[in-house]
């Protein structure tokens, strides 16, 4: 029995689904949601690696890097406005978020 | 045969951990899911050969992004438990939404099985000759896509000064080193020479300052 693409993307469909439901049944807890968020990238990254690999093209793997890089960053960034955030109100409560626009 | 066993042994285990990232109580448990998740997807990374972007997935994910998370998380002091308090409510319309995105990634994998190989389309083939993969990535990387490459670097620069100037902070009342300061200090501003009288003692006001 041989592994073949079928496999890889079962295997990134099953990790983006849980990463969209992980940010629906945590919706108060922002942290939890950037975690799922981190999870849905690293679906795609499977999708891209497993199709490189399979289809002998480079260049998903070398998009897949760029995918990390955005993650990175993302990352950064949304921990340190969450840091702001939380500095600021006290709370991380996702709900009083809609207080701040104006 | 192994090739099987080990595909299967690192995807149960990222699939297992992964879905204990989205249910576990407390945020720390839920860092420490998400590094065994990344791991494990390195692992399968391995096993197809794509051993640059499993080593990246290593030290990027696990060494930089979850341990940001890990400080973050114990950094701020919150109430977890009132954070749970929607979860029963949002957990159906979670699954029902969940289930509707696995029937559309598998419609679109029946579509990919069922269609027909674009193999002429490949922007850039695996080369022919033993090249490992870290040195076939760093060939094509270096040259065709050294512009989205270099745009990459300026992401992070961006959120690398980003994240400084969103946390950094100024507190009045605390006192710093102030190196340009320090230097700006002449024989003229920091000492003063008196010749006080017999007997009298030194005007302090007159004296040294700070």
């Amino acid at each position: 029995m041989s592994i073949g693409i079928g496999h890889y993307l079962v295997v990134g469909a099953i990790l983006f689904t849980l990463g969209v439901l992980g940010i629906l049944i945590n919706r108060k807890n922002i942290i939890v949601i950037l975690m799922s968020v981190e999870l849905i990238l690293l679906a795609v990254n499977i999708n891209f690696v497993a199709f490189s690999v399979f289809l002998g093209d480079m260049v998903g793997q070398i998009f897949a890097m760029f995918v990390l890089t955005v993650a990175a960053g993302e990352a950064a960034i949304g921990l340190a406005i969450l840091v702001v955030y939380f500095r600021n109100r006290g709370t991380i409560a996702v709900d009083d978020v809609r207080q701040m626009r104006g | 045969m192994i090739q099987a066993l080990i595909f299967y042994l690192f995807a149960s285990v990222v699939v297992a951990s992964a879905l204990m990232v989205i249910l576990a109580r407390n945020p720390v448990h839920s860092v420490l899911w998400l590094i065994l998740a990344f791991f494990n997807a390195a692992g399968l990374f391995l096993a197809i050969g794509a051993e640059f972007i499993a080593m990246i997935l290593v030290i990027v994910y696990v060494g930089a992004v979850a341990v940001l998370f890990l400080f973050v998380v114990m950094m701020l002091d919150i109430d977890f438990t009132r954070m749970r308090a929607g979860f029963s409510k949002y957990l159906p319309f979670g699954l029902a939404l969940g289930l509707v995105l696995a029937v559309e990634l598998a419609m679109v994998g029946g579509a990919w099985v069922f269609g027909d190989l674009a193999l002429d389309a490949r922007a850039a083939p695996v080369p022919a000759t033993q090249l490992s993969n870290t040195q076939a990535l760093g060939t094509i990387l270096y040259t065709d896509y050294v512009f989205i490459f270099q745009m990459a670097g300026m992401i992070l620069l961006t959120a690398m000064i980003g994240a400084i100037v969103l946390t950094l902070r100024r507190r009045p009342g605390v006192k710093r080193q102030d190196i340009s300061k320090q230097n700006a200090r002449t024989p003229a501003s920091a000492v003063t020479i008196t010749r006080p009288q017999l007997g009298a003692g030194v005007d302090t006001d007159a004296g040294v300052q700070g």
